[in-house]
C-alpha cells in the first residue's frame, strides 16, 4: 500500500528533516505516527499525500512509483487518499455540506448521490443542524468533524490524519479514533499522526516513531520490527 | 446546499468585477474599428465596380494659336465628331457619349460658382466611354486608335483611383491592426486578472489539488467565469458601438458627396459586429484556460 525506501527530505538548501526513512504499510493496516514536535510527522504525511517530493529515495503508493508519475496520474492517486489536515483547511466560503461534498464533486459523482451521501455522513458525525453553516460559524470541534467527513466521504483506500485530536477533549478524541477504527475495519488503511501518547497506548495498533528525522516502526509492546 | 455552483468564489474578486467594463470598452473600440474597416472595404469595392469599364476622353481646345475662338471651337467640334466615330467603331465599346458644353459647365459649377459669366472660357469637350469590362479595349488600344486626333487625352481613372484605393486600403489595414491590438490588450488583461485570481484563491486551489482535482477541473471554473464576464462586457460594448454607429450614420447621411462613404452597414456587416462579443468571450475563455493550466503546472 505505502512503501518508503531510503527516503530523505530537505527544504531548499537546509538540512535533511527526514533521513533514510524506510517502511512498508500493508493494505488494511492501522498505524499511529508519533514523535516530538518538529520531528517531521507532518512532512512525512505530506510525502504520503504527495504534497511534497522527496529529495532522495523511493516512494511507492498503491503499487506506483510516485516520483516518476505524471501530474494527472498523481491527481488520480490523490482521489484514493483522504486527508484530515491539522488546520482542517476547510474552504471558508463553502458551507459544511459543500466542503464535505468537494471530493465527490471533484470525482464527478452525480448531484443526487452527493446529496444523499453527504447528508448521511453529516448526520453520522452529528452535524445535521449545521449543514448550511459556514466554517467560520462552527466551533473548533465541529470544524474538525467537517474535515473528517470530507476526508472519508469518498471512502478512500488510504486515510491520513494529522493531529486529528489536537483540538478536542479526551472523550471526543477517543470517539474520533473509534471512528477511524471503524473505517479501518471496512478496509481503509489508516495513519494517524499524534503526540498524544496516552491515546496511542489505549490501542494496540503499531506505531511509526519519528525522532531526529529517522523512523522506526514499533508495535505496542515496543518490539522493533522494521 | 450547493449554494455555489463552483468551488472558487471568483465573482467576489475585485479585479474580476472590473473585467466586464474593461472588456466592454475594448469591444466598443474594436467594433468601431471593425466597422470602419468594413465600410472602407465596401466603399473601395464600390469605386472599383463603378469605375471599371469606364473611360473619359477629353478633347482639349488648342489655345496656343492666335486663331479666332469660333475657328478653334469648330476644330474642337470636328475632333469630337471624329473621336465619337472612332470610338463607336471600336469592338468592345458599349457606348461613347459626348457631354454638352452646358453639362461640362455644370460639372465645373462647384469650383466656378453657379451662373458664372464664363461663356468665353474654352473648356475641353468630354466623352463618356463605356467599354465591356471583359472584352473591351484597354486604355492603350483606345489611345492608339485616337492617336491622329489633335488634343485628345484618354483617362481610365486608374491613376487617381489607385492612389485613393491605396489610401483606403491603408485605413482598412490600420483599422484591422487596431482590432488586433485591442484583442492582444484584452488577452493581457485576462492573463493579469486570472493570475490575480489564482493568487487570491491559492489556498482553495491547493485544497482542491490535495483532494484530487485535476488541473482542468480548476481551469474550467476560471474559464467559465471569464467567458461569462467577457460576454457581459462584450454585449455592453456592442450596444454602445451600435448606438455610436447609428448616430454617425445619421450624421453622414446628410452629406451629399459622390465619393464620401455612406456609413450604413449591410446585414452581414452587422452580423460580423454581433459576432464580436461571442468571439471575444471565446478568446477570453481560452486565454483564461491556458493561463490557469500554465500556472497550475508549476504547483506541486
Amino acid at each position: 500500500m505505502v512503501r518508503f525506501e531510503n527516503v530523505g527530505l530537505r527544504y531548499g538548501m537546509g538540512p535533511e528533516v527526514l533521513r533514510d526513512i524506510s517502511f512498508e504499510l500493508r493494505p488494511g493496516s492501522f498505524h499511529f505516527l508519533t514523535g516530538p514536535s518538529g520531528a517531521g510527522k507532518s512532512s512525512l504525511l505530506r510525502l504520503i499525500y504527495l504534497a511534497l517530493r522527496p529529495s532522495r529515495g523511493l516512494i511507492n503508493i498503491f503499487g506506483q512509483d510516485v516520483i516518476t508519475l505524471p501530474r494527472p496520474a498523481i491527481q488520480d492517486l490523490r482521489l484514493r487518499i483522504g486527508v484530515v489536515f491539522q488546520d482542517f483547511r476547510l474552504v471558508e466560503h463553502l458551507s459544511a455540506f459543500d466542503n464535505v461534498a468537494l471530493p465527490l464533486r471533484v470525482a464527478g459523482v452525480s448531484p443526487s448521490r452527493i446529496r444523499s451521501n453527504v447528508s448521511e455522513l453529516l448526520n453520522w458525525v452529528g452535524l445535521t443542524n449545521q449543514i448550511d453553516f459556514l466554517p467560520a460559524t462552527l466551533s473548533g470541534g465541529q470544524q474538525q468533524r467537517v474535515a473528517i467527513a470530507r476526508a472519508v466521504i469518498s471512502r478512500p483506500q488510504l486515510l491520513l490524519a494529522d493531529e486529528p485530536t489536537g483540538n478536542v477533549d479526551n472523550k471526543i478524541a477517543m470517539r474520533l479514533i473509534y471512528l477511524f477504527d471503524e473505517l479501518n475495519k471496512m478496509g481503509t488503511t489508516v495513519i494517524i499522526a499524534t503526540h498524544n501518547k496516552d491515546l496511542v497506548s489505549r490501542f494496540s495498533h503499531p506505531v511509526i516513531r519519528l525522532e531526529d528525522g529517522e523512523a522506526s516502526v514499533v508495535d505496542q509492546s515496543e518490539r522493533v520490527y522494521a | 446546499m450547493f449554494r455555489h455552483p463552483f468551488d472558487l468564489p471568483l465573482d467576489e474578486d475585485s479585479s474580476s468585477r472590473l473585467l466586464p467594463w474593461i472588456i466592454a470598452l475594448m469591444v466598443y473600440l474594436a467594433a468601431l474599428a471593425l466597422a470602419v474597416a468594413m465600410v472602407v472595404d465596401a466603399v473601395v469595392g464600390g469605386w472599383d465596380q463603378g469605375l471599371s469599364g469606364t473611360m473619359t476622353v477629353q478633347i482639349m481646345p488648342d489655345i496656343s494659336t492666335s486663331e479666332p475662338a469660333e475657328k478653334r471651337w469648330a476644330k474642337n467640334a470636328k475632333a469630337l465628331d471624329r473621336t465619337l466615330a472612332l470610338l463607336r467603331g471600336t469592338p468592345g465599346v458599349i457606348s461613347a457619349e459626348s457631354l454638352s458644353v452646358e453639362e461640362t459647365f455644370s460639372l465645373l459649377a462647384p469650383w466656378l460658382g453657379e451662373g458664372s459669366q464664363v461663356d468665353d472660357l474654352e473648356i475641353p469637350r468630354l466623352v463618356d466611354v463605356r467599354v465591356d469590362p471583359e472584352t473591351g479595349p484597354d486604355i492603350t488600344t483606345v489611345k492608339q486608335r485616337l492617336m491622329g486626333i489633335p488634343g485628345v487625352l484618354v483617362d481610365d481613372h486608374g491613376l487617381w483611383l489607385e492612389s485613393l484605393v491605396k489610401l483606403a486600403r491603408s485605413v482598412e489595414v490600420i483599422a484591422l491592426a487596431i482590432v488586433f491590438c485591442i484583442s492582444l490588450a484584452a488577452m493581457a488583461t485576462v492573463v493579469f486578472t486570472t493570475r490575480s485570481g489564482i493568487t487570491v484563491h491559492h489556498g482553495t486551489i491547493e485544497v482542491l489539488h490535495l483532494i484530487g482535482a485535476q488541473d482542468v477541473y480548476i481551469a474550467r471554473q476560471f474559464q467559465f467565469h471569464a467567458m461569462v464576464q467577457g460576454l457581459r462586457g462584450g454585449v455592453v460594448g456592442l450596444v454602445l458601438a451600435a448606438v455610436t454607429l447609428a448616430i454617425l450614420g445619421a450624421l453622414a447621411g446628410g452629406i451629399d458627396l459622390p465619393l464620401f462613404p455612406a456609413l450604413v452597414l449591410s446585414p452581414w456587416q452587422w452580423g460580423a459586429l454581433v459576432a464580436m462579443p461571442v468571439a471575444s468571450s471565446v478568446i477570453i475563455m481560452m486565454t483564461a484556460r491556458i493561463t490557469v493550466l500554465r500556472s497550475l503546472a508549476k504547483m506541486p
